[in-house]
């Protein structure tokens, strides 16, 4: 490998505590598409940080063609070809494309010129893109597109992705992938971080597998399965789940004409929303996030109410109880913020148990809280669900995302629901334990109860439900069994296929 | 730059040390202030924190010491139980105000008839009195969104006025040949708020401290009431969740820690103070506040932060019959006491992070 236009070679960062990148070395030929794997904390972030020069490596050299590249910031690594495009958006609502794409510019053009030059790249790349649209209008696909359009105006030799499909929809995918394609052609390398194993399969020439920040493999992504590449990833075999023993029996919630105001100034209102969950069922809904997911779970949780009728558990109205009588009929819920939400950050999981299991288990005699009880509850949850914990005294927040969340998922499996509502079931979490986050699901429906897992995931999704149905600005389509569902319907029911089309003429007329 | 980063899970220790700290910062920084208007520290602090208790006439100043930090400790409980809610009743004063004009109004409207029932009575009404006027911010927050916080406080003015005004007009002593302020209640056996024990400054009312705190601690810290107050003050959506209703929480806290004052009010005037005059009150409602944060929220900590506040008012007051030290030196003492503990709070929950290095 004569010509290469990166070369990392044993770069070593470490952090108080944590060796974050142990002697990583990586090459990178000029066109190639590069996957990065690895779980959380496998120092993916930390390895691109040294790469963009926000962090600085304690040890080890790094050249671009081959050349010394020392970026002391990320203007540095920018003027020396390398752009990156991160997973959250820095973009400010209010202002325009152009405007947005300007600050983030060492010397901008003047805003007419550079709408031009927006408007040239963003029609060649085949990324459509109205430079005069406000941002806080924009889809998160078309942010993004910002984003990227915003480091190809650079002309970089390098563009960094990180995490790039989480927010898009399966047809978006397949727009940025040929986007991609086309500039590796052109010569633009391109390291691409994700942990979406297919997509990888399907888009990336190499693969560089990290783990615990020590190089582990590298791979042909095409000549691997997903099983083989998760495996390499996590370091050990990984157990697939089991959807056996499942039975669909009579129906047992039924949602019915449910309308709902936003929460949010920004966010949707649910619209004349219609679900029947039958026992042993487990029914997916996905969509892009901030489409009516969490006002979906405060509707079926109680934590919001709905006009009469709406909520139907068996033959009880639910629509009109909060939270707590709810529980009692039988329908739990699992929130997707973890911290503050599912969870109470300062207080530890004896009183976390407390929260939500004083229904359904016996915590509390008369209103005082058996604190025995309720200790061995969460100690319960801990053994069971595998949450790596010193013990049921530690408050929420010291631990990590993964763990809390099975805390938190394992709190409302042990009540024995008999409707569970999760949403984001395994956001953050690694894939060991997103495995056994799933399986606790499913087994859950094979004794009988019922499950709505709410998911941007769309392969947990596929892999675990019986029924999917997408959620589209508080609209949900009808479920439709996951057995005969392809891909690309999948895209159409979650109303993706609009955001491909050109800015509609009429947005761009009332902004002037 | 300075950035804080929240520790995960803050020391326990820490959290109890601080207050330590803080009375010990206040005592320097107190005496460096006295040093500075010319009174010799050392004196000045021995003053404030010895001389109550064990220097010369100490007998009298002990037995005061009940008296302050009974209606101190009161006030405090029912507001600790709305700041763990993460409401925020200022206004104990006013409250504690109208629960004194309340109650005694029902004395001297029925005197100079005796009757058992009298004294329970007048307790109920204080106390409906302290309830009814926290109810009104608690309504204006629930109805329209109002905060509760500047509400509560400007009624404290409203009730200053409304006291000045029953003092020379309606509750006047018509026997007092002009003068301003009720006919003494200490002269009226049936609405006497007597001293228990002689020489102690036990009164009904510092009973009902202990029990306030006894109640407190129970509701806090065993009952399933408690624990969603708690959630609720710290993760509001996780509150929701647990099914705590925000607008009944609102009503409920503001409403106990009304009553709680209002009751400390009537205690206050049907004993140590005796009769409604215009400066009735004396600050309690405000210093409360004090009280509430120095004890941790917590009814132990309240209790041993009410008898710390009441022994630095009546050394406040030894201070300055002994020094000459102006009254506000000894407000500024107080308050110093609150800035230090926020201050060294801040510390216990978050680190310090000098920015440069990342």
């Amino acid at each position: 490998m004569s010509h290469m236009l990166l070369r990392l070679d044993g770069l070593t960062k470490s952090y108080p505590g944590v060796l974050a990148n142990d002697a990583v070395s990586l090459q990178i030929a000029p066109g190639e598409i590069h996957a990065l794997l690895g779980e959380n904390g496998a120092g993916k972030s930390t390895l691109v940080k040294m790469i963009y020069g926000l962090v600085k490596p304690d040890s080890g050299t790094m050249m671009l063609n081959a050349a010394a590249y020392t970026p002391a910031e990320p203007r540095a690594a920018r003027s020396a070809g390398v752009a990156m495009v991160f997973q959250h958006f820095s973009l400010f609502e209010a202002l325009s494309v152009a405007e947005n794409v300007a600050l983030g510019m060492e010397s901008p053009p003047q805003l007419g010129q550079l709408a031009r030059r927006i408007r040239e790249i963003s029609t060649q790349y085949g990324l459509p893109l109205d430079p005069a649209r406000r941002v806080g209008d924009l889809s998160a696909g078309e942010r993004q597109r910002v984003e990227i359009v915003r480091c190809l105006l650079q002309d970089p030799k390098l563009l960094i992705m990180d995490e790039p499909t989480s927010v898009l929809t399966p047809q978006e995918v397949q727009i940025l992938f040929r986007t991609l394609n086309q500039l590796s052609h052109e010569g633009t390398a391109i390291l691409y971080i994700s942990h979406k194993l297919e997509e990888i399969r399907t888009l990336c020439d190499r693969a560089t597998v990290l783990r615990g920040g020590k190089v582990v493999g590298h791979a042909d992504p095409r000549a691997k399965t997903a099983k083989e590449l998760a495996e390499l990833m996590v370091g050990a075999e990984l157990k697939v789940t089991d959807r056996a023993g499942r039975v669909l029996g009579e129906p047992l919630l039924r949602v019915t004409d449910l309308d709902l105001p936003a929460i949010t100034q920004f966010g949707p209102s649910l619209k004349s929303v219609h679900l029947t969950l039958r026992k042993g069922e487990v029914l997916g809904i996905g969509g892009v996030a901030g489409n009516g997911q969490e006002e979906l779970l405060a509707a079926l949780s109680g934590e919001r109410l709905s006009p009469p009728g709406t909520v139907m558990l068996r033959d009880q109205d639910l629509s009109r109880l909060g939270p707590n009588p709810r529980r009692k009929h039988g329908i739990l819920a699992a929130p997707e913020e973890r911290l503050g939400h599912a969870a109470a950050p300062a207080m530890s999981l004896t009183y976390n148990a407390i929260l939500t299991g004083t229904v359904r288990k016996p915590l509390t005699r008369n209103g005082f809280v058996n604190f025995a009880a309720a200790r061995r509850f969460a100690q319960d949850i801990i053994a069971q669900f595998d949450v790596r914990t010193p013990g049921p005294d530690v408050a929420a927040r010291a631990l990590s995302g993964g763990n809390l969340q099975k805390y938190v998922i394992g709190r409302e499996v042990l009540q024995s629901p008999d409707v569970l509502v999760v949403n984001q079931p395994t956001w953050g979490v690694d894939a060991a334990a997103a495995t056994a986050i799933r399986q606790a699901l499913l087994d859950l429906a094979a004794e009988g109860a019922a499950v709505i897992v709410i998911s941007q995931d769309l392969d947990e999704l596929m892999e675990i439900s019986d029924n999917f149905a997408a959620l589209n600005e508080g609209r949900l389509s009808a479920p439709r069994s996951t057995a005969d569902l392809t891909m690309e319907q999948i895209g159409l029911m979650l109303g993706g296929a609009q955001d491909m089309d050109p800015p509609a003429p009429q947005t761009e007329a009332a902004l002037q | 730059m300075i950035t804080l980063v929240k520790r995960p899970q803050p020391s326990q220790f820490w959290s109890w040390a601080t207050p330590i700290l803080a009375v010990i910062a206040t005592m320097i920084a107190g005496g460096l202030l006295f040093a500075a208007l010319g009174k010799d520290p050392i004196e000045a602090i021995k003053a404030i924190f010895w001389d109550p208790i064990l220097g010369q006439n100490a007998g009298y100043f002990r037995s005061q010491l009940l008296v302050k930090a009974g209606p101190l400790i009161l006030i405090a409980c029912g507001l600790a139980i709305g700041f763990r809610a993460g409401i925020w009743n200022i206004g104990a004063e006013g409250q504690y105000i109208i629960g004194a004009i309340c109650g005694a109004w029902l004395a001297l409207r029925v005197y100079p008839a005796e009757s058992a029932w009298l004294f329970p009575a007048m307790i109920a009404l204080g106390a409906l009195g302290g309830l009814l006027w926290a109810l009104i911010p608690a309504v204006l927050k629930v109805t329209l969104g109002v905060s509760e916080i500047l509400v509560s406080l400007m009624l404290v003015y409203v009730a200053e006025n409304l006291l000045a005004y029953v003092a020379f007009g309606p509750l006047r002593n018509p026997d007092g040949f002009g003068m301003p302020g009720s006919r003494n209640l200490q002269q009226y056996d049936a609405a006497h708020n007597p001293e228990l024990i002689a020489g102690t400054g036990m009164h009904w009312g510092v009973v009902a401290a202990l029990i306030a705190v006894i109640f407190t601690y129970i509701l806090l810290h065993r009952h399933i009431a408690g624990f969603r107050i708690r959630v609720a003050g710290e993760a509001p959506r996780a509150a929701l969740f647990a099914g705590v209703v925000p607008t009944r929480l609102v009503v409920i806290c503001l409403g106990l820690s009304g009553a709680l004052a209002g009751v400390a009010g009537l205690f206050e005037v049907a004993g140590p103070s005796g009769q409604i005059t215009d400066s009735f009150n004396a600050g309690y409602g405000f210093t409360a506040i004090i009280v509430a944060f120095l004890g941790r929220l917590h009814p132990v900590g309240i209790l041993l932060a009410g008898l710390l506040m009441a022994l630095t008012y009546i050394g406040g007051d030894v201070a300055q019959l002994r020094l000459q030290l102006p009254p506000a030196a000894i407000q500024c003492f107080q308050g110093m006491l609150l800035f230090f503990l926020l201050g060294f709070d801040v510390l216990t929950n978050y680190r310090v992070k000098f920015a440069g290095a990342a």
